[in-house]
């Protein structure tokens, strides 16, 4: 690799200077390098020479590499008389006899000879070189590091990465005794750092570009030489990496080649797709803005700019307006050689997989069913242009089949939120009333896995400001404001909002309300990654920094068992607790929905950053006030490895389980408190012996001024005063009769 | 622990003293005032007005016959704490920014301002008990390098501990004006108070860098360090159980720009021995500008940038709490 894309790398102990030392290495100049030898040169008397080395100087001069008769040697055989079939030119750089060399070689004299040129000092190295066959060395086999060993973790913890300064660490969450920090690096990042999906990766970025870490010792695994290179963003499956700089490609002069290298025809473009494993560039593109827009407006990216399929066979990239290109991996050519054309289009979102297509093309390519797989499915929308109503498409890919389409009137926004599994696909439609004043919402809903496409319409009053879908589930929950604030944010503004919780009516296929919760401040929902716990956090606010948790289906016991709604239609919401955390920027789950991590970053504001974690009740276990904190990541989980049968075997034997870590725990706490118990008594006597000395001193300090008041005080001591109180306690005049 | 609320001053308190028994607690304010109250109660018994500009420092002698004040008008002024009379003044160049009784009642350290031209000054005067004062101090010198701020006697005779503004402590002998001893990097910032244990063999300091210490009187070692995440203006040690007592909050000056919640303007109680954050009593919405523990352990009392003094008796729960189990702390 090339030295200037490895600034990073003095960090490492041992430093491989090798590579530098070979291309900074002094090359002694021979003087020779000018020389060239033209082998294939017709054999001739010497009375032929002055004719052949003219015909030679013009063959070269016609190539544009022009040499003059003197500064050609003929070497002649002193037995024959004859030439030897080579001649000897001289060039006057050694750039020119570089070029000479190109054009030359292999040129064609006549029928019967064909110039081969090598340079002198070439001829003079392969002349000496060693005869014998070598057997390369077999480099022996490094056993590479697990990258999944953290899931291997004996008490089952979590990771996470912090960013705070200029130190990254990664830390062990679990139980309060099992939170240490796994490891840490000063520096070890010039932006920010980035998880890979599945937790496997680290990235790191760095102005010549993205590193990746990983395994138990968090070593470099693969660098990505993009420079200045300011967002990635991974595929699915962890096999590619997508970057974007803002500045656009360059490539300087005796730039390094190769696979892993831009070439000059990647010159002007920001976004460049990598694979993962191989560290190869496969393709780069230019970026692009939504277009209408004049260049003075600052022009927001959309990123991800490129939108992977969930299976990471496909990435698709929308030309704003114009067309969507969907391109096949690992070769990053256009699927069909040709984009799909849609006038106007603005986003284009994959459908996921669900776990249940994911079992189903596991078995279809282990060739035990024959039932195929779903396609993969996308969806995107159109704005209305000139006549055309709005239209938001679902389309099977590659087979480019329209499945759903549905028109929309008076629309001046809509996004696109598909729910995890794939099962539903919820349009946020923001429309606006025939005057354009107001705006109001509609929820437009595609029950993917159902016959024809059915679409659910939800007509909300208000303006949507966030949507989630429950992961896993049939349920949503939506921030809805009527703030008149809303649109023209100040400082100190904190919006009023609404939040609502919708769930699918199963007998009837339709989605009802399950309860609507006024008079909120909330503007963000983090539904837990298992599902049924969602927090609503104030986030972003001066004045508000609110956290609610709340259960959904408080009355069940999580055996699995979702039975239908027998009781009360949304009696099963319940308020957990309630959280604060001051000027909180942003708020993850853990990848096992046991934590909720709230943190405030240094990049938003400078007001008390650090984070805390909170247990799903709405408990906080722990909180750290940090200067310039910056980052707090989870570490995600890729899916289990657990089939149907097993996580349901493990969810009946649950009491079993529970009393096996109650019993942990116990043990644990009785440990933890002799621990805390002793060190305590430590501190205790260390501060009571001390105490003890400094009254020590403090008496012969004492008695040396005591001894030259003693009379007086003594005295003083001795005083006893007698004091003879007479009370009168009650009077009573009594008349005694005689 | 429902507080009183001593509404008496117009400005914000500088510094607040329970008398020896506790009954009585002495404020002294940037108004020009100082006024007395009945701790059990909160009942005003009394002002002592004369002086021209805040009164920036005040101490009460253990017999709670004199009270001694150090005024921004340049003087300290000696009171009788019964009659409210000023039986003394005496005039320096600058303003006095602390000062305080020894333990036999006899001598007053004072501390000037350096300001002017004139260099920041250690004085000490005996209090003749009769009430003819000299004027003249017995001792008088001037600390070299960063200006001291806090003072107070040790329990050694003719020592003194300072707390200086660059966050040196030091001990120097008034009788020959030479620094003994100095801890120059006990804090990182400027002392803001600084409070012995009652029998003077160590005491507590609390600074700007948001850190309060406890240090040994003898070698000046940081004994314990309570790390808070505001800047503190006060640290008070608890008497007859193992707390100690911080307030603080953001500087006065940039209060108006911050919030309530993030001003931090709670007295915090931090556990002595295990350097943890035990409990915190809201109530101030300004910075807490001083705090005093009653000797008698019963009560405590915070002065705040707003203007109010609220005295707090502990509860019985106080008492009767160990949250810590049973452990035997030497005071």
């Amino acid at each position: 690799m090339a030295p200037n894309v490895i600034a990073h790398d003095d960090l490492e102990d041992d430093i491989d200077y090798s590579d530098i030392e070979a291309k900074y290495q002094v090359e002694y100049d021979e003087g020779l390098d000018n020389v060239v030898v033209v082998d294939g040169v017709p054999v001739i008397d010497e009375s032929k020479a002055e004719k052949l080395l003219a015909r030679v100087a013009k063959e070269f001069s016609k190539k544009g590499a022009p040499v003059k008769v003197d500064n050609m040697i003929i070497p002649w055989d002193e037995k024959t008389g004859k030439s030897r079939g080579f001649i000897v030119v001289e060039f006057k750089s050694p750039e020119d006899a570089a070029y000479a060399i190109g054009v030359m070689h292999g040129h064609p004299f006549d029928s019967k000879h064909r110039f081969s040129l090598n340079r002198f000092t070439d001829i003079e190295r392969y002349a000496n070189l060693d005869e014998t066959y070598v057997e390369p060395e077999p480099e022996p086999y490094v056993q590479k590091e697990h990258l999944r060993s953290w899931l291997a973790d004996p008490q089952g913890r979590d990771q996470y990465a912090t960013y705070r300064g200029d130190e990254v660490e990664i830390h062990w969450h679990g139980k309060p005794s099992q939170c240490e920090v796994a490891h840490n690096r000063l520096n070890w990042t010039d932006l920010y750092v980035s998880w890979s999906p599945l937790g496997t990766y680290l990235a790191s970025l760095h102005r010549p570009g993205v590193r990746l870490w990983g395994g138990a010792s968090w070593s470099g695994l693969q660098r990505f030489a993009h420079p200045l290179v300011r967002l990635l963003d991974f595929s699915p499956n962890e096999n590619y990496l997508v970057t974007w700089s803002h500045d656009p490609i360059v490539v300087p002069e005796g730039a390094q080649q190769g696979p892993q290298f831009f070439s000059p025809e990647d010159e002007g473009n920001n976004i460049a797709v990598w694979d993962i494993k191989t560290g190869n560039l496969l393709r780069t593109f230019p970026s692009v803005y939504p277009e209408g827009e004049d260049a003075s407006k600052k022009q927001q990216l959309q990123w991800p700019a490129l939108k992977w399929s969930p299976d990471d066979k496909y990435v698709a990239r929308v030309t704003p307006g114009q067309q969507i290109s969907v391109y096949e991996l690992p070769s990053m050519g256009l699927v069909d050689k040709k984009s799909i054309k849609i006038e106007g289009v603005i986003d284009v979102e994959w459908c996921p997989l669900g776990d249940k297509d994911k079992e189903e093309e596991a078995k279809f390519a282990a060739g035990k069913s024959n039932k195929k797989p779903r396609e993969n499915m996308l969806a995107y929308w159109t704005p209305e242009v000139a006549n055309q109503p709005a239209r938001v498409t679902l389309l099977q890919f590659p087979s480019r089949t329209i499945l759903r389409q549905k028109n929309l009137f008076n629309v001046s926004e809509c996004k696109l939120y598909w729910q995890n599994q794939g099962d539903f696909l919820c349009v946020k439609v923001d429309r606006h009333t025939k005057t354009k004043k107001s705006i109001f919402c509609n929820l437009e809903i595609f029950m993917v896995r159902e016959k024809d496409y059915p679409v659910e319409v939800v007509e909300l009053k208000d303006t949507v400001t966030d949507f989630s879908w429950e992961p896993k589930g049939e349920r949503f929950a939506i921030v809805s404001t009527s703030d008149p604030n809303f649109g023209n944010p100040g400082p100190g503004i904190t919006l009023k909002t609404d939040v609502s919780f919708y769930a699918l009516e199963r007998g009837k296929g339709d989605f009802k309300l399950l309860r609507s919760l006024p008079n909120r401040t909330s503007n963000t929902i983090r539904w837990s990654p298992k599902g049924r716990h969602v927090v609503l956090a104030t986030v972003g606010s001066t004045t508000k920094s609110e956290l609610e948790f709340w259960d959904l289906d408080f009355h069940h016991d999580d055996t699995g068992k979702r039975e239908a709604h027998k009781d009360e239609w949304g009696s099963g919401i319940q308020h957990l607790g309630t959280g604060d955390h001051y000027a909180v920027t942003d708020a993850e789950w853990d990848p096992s929905g046991r934590y909720l991590a709230t943190s405030a970053s240094a990049w938003r504001h400078t007001i008390e950053n650090g984070y805390a974690i909170w247990d799903f009740r709405g408990q906080e276990l722990e909180k750290h006030i940090l200067d310039r904190f910056k980052q707090f990541l989870w570490r995600p989980r890729p899916r289990t490895l657990l089939t149907k049968e097993q996580q349901r075997h493990i969810r009946r034997n649950l009491k079993e389980y529970s009393r096996q870590f109650d019993e942990e725990d116990a043990a644990e706490e009785s440990n933890i408190s002799a621990e805390l118990i002793a060190q305590r008594k430590r501190l205790v006597d260390e501060w009571n012996a001390w105490r003890l000395h400094c009254k020590e001193e403090l008496g012969t300090e004492r008695g040396v001024v005591k001894k030259l008041k003693e009379p007086q005080e003594e005295e003083e001591e001795k005083e006893e005063i007698e004091v003879w109180i007479d009370e009168v306690i009650e009077q009573i005049e009594e008349e005694l009769l005689e | 622990m429902r507080p009183i609320l001593l509404q008496g001053h117009e400005r914000s308190l500088t510094q607040i003293k329970f008398n020896a028994e506790g009954d009585l607690l002495f404020s002294a304010s940037k108004d020009s005032v100082i006024n007395v109250w009945y701790t059990h109660n909160g009942e005003r018994l009394g002002t002592y007005e004369d002086h021209n500009g805040a009164v920036w420092t005040i101490d009460v002698d253990s017999q709670s016959r004199f009270l001694v004040s150090g005024s921004a008008d340049n003087t300290m002024r000696l009171w009788s704490v019964q009659t409210g009379k000023c039986l003394y003044s005496w005039e320096f160049p600058t303003a006095v920014k602390r000062v305080a009784f020894s333990d036999d009642d006899e001598q007053v350290v004072c501390i000037t301002e350096q300001r002017m031209g004139h260099q920041g000054a250690i004085r000490v005067f005996k209090i003749n008990r009769e009430g003819d004062e000299s004027e003249e101090p017995i001792s008088f010198f001037n600390p070299i390098g960063s200006k001291a701020v806090v003072c107070a006697f040790s329990y050694v005779p003719n020592l003194i501990i300072t707390g200086h503004e660059s966050g040196k402590v030091a001990l120097f002998d008034y009788k020959t004006g030479e620094e003994v001893l100095n801890n120059e990097r006990a804090h990182m910032d400027v002392v803001t108070d600084l409070q012995l244990s009652p029998d003077r063999t160590y005491f507590i300091t609390s600074s700007k860098d948001k850190t309060a210490r406890i240090h040994d009187t003898r070698t000046l070692m940081v004994i314990k360090t309570f790390s808070t995440e505001t800047p503190l203006n006060s640290a008070a040690l608890a008497i007859g159980k193992p707390y100690v007592l911080l307030g603080g909050g953001q500087d006065a000056m940039s209060v108006t720009t911050t919030s309530l919640r993030q001003g931090k303007f709670e007295t915090r109680f931090w556990h002595k021995i295990f350097e943890e954050e035990v409990g915190r009593v809201k109530g101030h919405f300004g910075p807490v500008n001083t705090i005093a523990v009653s000797p008698k352990g019963d009560c405590y009392a915070s002065g705040g940038e707003d203007g109010f003094v609220r005295v707090h008796h502990f509860d019985e729960s106080y008492f009767r709490a160990k949250p810590y189990g049973d452990i035997e702390v030497e005071q």
